[in-house]
């Protein structure tokens, strides 16, 4: 078997005849994969992997068509796109350029829609935290909407039925197409720089998903997450929910349900008012009604005090005309038992004994000086008596008889023998009347 | 010069009802409770009756000042183009 040698081709050549048949035959085709490998450098480009179970083939979107991608790539999705099969030789590898992706399963608006209530609630957007609470009475409403739709049609009747006299403000904006969202965005800031808004209503009727997807932009989900000032949205109908309404801190089904949640009746307010008025009226009569009953019932159920005050008078008067003669008998037995007192203090008075004893002393005293004088008057007889016996036996009775005592001199001795005397002594001798001074001149025995 | 929210008025005129409704106050606290709900209800009533109708739609000039004018309400017909 030999090489047949006539068709040699160089690389190039055989790469250059592929790639001439890959793109005549593949210049527009959809082709349905599953997306992985996405890389998206700086210069824009998107590079990912289209593959199936069985094969898989690169692909590339070009910045510029980039731009018209609604929603974001991501690995693992299903997408069918639209596009043509080049040849990169100095790779030797092929690729699909594509020119439309779009998400298999669902819609392209309806996956960025996905993407964007994703994303925005784990920033937490949509939490009920954030949510500002409307006020009862407002006195200014802003509306963020389309001057000449239905929806602001809508809004004003239903307001001006419920409560006429509140101001309303509009920022009139285009609601759909290019750079509307912006619009709106815009419009929610500039109405939180008017003064004296209370709340603000973004409104827009009814319409496909793509007529609403203005309302579905990230700008304007932030311009109302950032509104200082309660915002209401009121986007389509009842069945259309857009990111717009999960931001808002009150989703109103359509813009006649806005109408009615941010005004109440003023009628039922003015109505409520007065029936609360009344409630306070009855309330405060009904108190005093029972205030009276009670104090009549009390009256009724006090005694009468002039009768208490009659009956302990006479009390009082009873037990006083008791009291009095008890006292005053008390009295008498205790002045008495004074008086008594004072009579046996009397009778110890120190002057009665003093004179008693005076007295007595005195008594005494002469008792005995009679007593001392009868001693006397009795001695005295005794004396006298004894004198007379003694005056009888006196030796100067003797003497009167003629007897004399002889006195030995100077000693007064009693002479009573001649013996003691010598001749020439002194002698004194002692007569009846009168005495002598003797000399011896002589002794006879 | 109404400071007070309308709600917080209407609020506390509505306690204040309860709690003379149930009656357990003496009769000066009632009188003085009373007092306040009446005033309330007359500042509620004001605050409703306030305000002039006034509809406007700003105008999209080129200077800061937000200038407005009267905004027609057009008598409400079933249809109407977006």
């Amino acid at each position: 078997m030999y090489l047949d040698y006539k068709k040699i081709l160089t690389v190039s050549e055989l790469t250059q005849q592929i790639k001439q048949r890959l793109e005549e035959g593949f210049r527009e085709i959809w082709v349905e994969g599953e997306l992985s490998n996405l890389r998206s450098p700086s210069s824009g480009h998107y590079y990912f992997t289209l593959k199936d179970d069985k094969s898989q083939m690169r692909a590339v979107i070009f910045r510029f068509m980039g731009r018209f991608l609604k929603f974001a790539l991501q690995d693992g999705l299903s997408v069918i796109c639209r596009g043509r099969v080049t040849v990169y030789e100095p790779r030797g590898e092929y690729q699909l350029i594509l020119d439309y992706i779009e998400p298999k399963g669902i819609g392209a608006l309806q996956l960025a829609f996905e993407q964007l209530k994703e994303k925005l609630k784990r920033e937490g957007l949509f939490d009920p935290a954030h949510k500002k609470p409307l006020p009862l009475l407002p006195k200014k409403i802003g509306i963020v909407t389309s001057p000449s739709g239905a929806a602001i049609q809508d809004l004003l009747q239903v307001i001006g039925r419920r409560f006429p006299t509140v101001e309303i403000l509009i920022n009139p904006v285009r609601v759909q197409g290019e750079g509307a969202a912006q619009e709106i965005a815009t419009a929610i800031e500039e109405l939180n720089r008017v003064s004296g808004i209370d709340v603000i209503i973004v409104a827009r009727g009814g319409g496909s998903l793509e007529d609403l997807w203005a309302f579905n932009e990230e700008v304007v989900a932030r311009a109302i997450f950032r509104s200082a000032i309660p915002t209401i949205s009121a986007v389509g109908h009842e069945i259309d929910f857009t990111i717009a309404d999960f931001v808002a801190d009150l989703r109103a089904p359509t813009p006649s349900v806005a109408g009615e949640l941010v005004v109440r009746d003023k009628a039922e307010l003015t109505h409520l008012i007065g029936s609360l008025s009344d409630r306070l009226g009855n309330a405060m009569i009904h108190q005093l009604e029972g205030g009276k009953k009670q104090l009549t019932f009390l009256k009724k159920s006090v005694p009468d005090l002039r009768l208490i005050v009659g009956d302990l008078q006479l009390r009082v008067d009873d037990l006083s005309s008791r009291l009095v003669p008890r006292v005053t008998h008390g009295l008498q037995l205790k002045r008495e038992r004074l008086k008594g007192m004072r009579l046996r203090l009397l009778l110890r008075n120190p002057a009665l004994l003093i004179k008693d004893c005076r007295k007595t002393i005195s008594l005494c005293e002469k008792g005995l000086v009679d007593s001392t004088r009868q001693c006397i008057d009795h001695a005295r007889q005794l004396i006298e008596r004894d004198v007379g016996k003694l005056s009888s036996l006196s030796p100067l009775q003797v003497l009167q008889r003629g007897y004399s005592i002889t006195r030995k001199l100077p000693s007064y001795q009693i002479v009573k023998e001649s013996g003691t005397l010598s001749e020439g002594e002194r002698v004194n001798v002692v007569l009846g009347k009168g005495e002598l001074f003797c000399q011896v001149e002589k002794i006879t025995h | 010069m109404a400071t007070k929210r309308f709600e917080d008025s209407l609020k506390r005129l509505e306690d204040i009802v309860k709690k003379l409704e149930e009656g357990d106050l003496s009769l000066e606290e009632s009188l003085k409770l009373f007092e306040e709900g009446i005033k309330l209800s007359r500042l509620c009533t004001r605050q409703l009756e306030e305000a002039e109708k006034k509809v406007e739609i700003l105008l999209k000039g080129g200077g800061k000042e937000f200038e407005t004018r009267p905004f027609m309400v057009e008598d409400g017909t079933a249809e109407h183009e977006e």
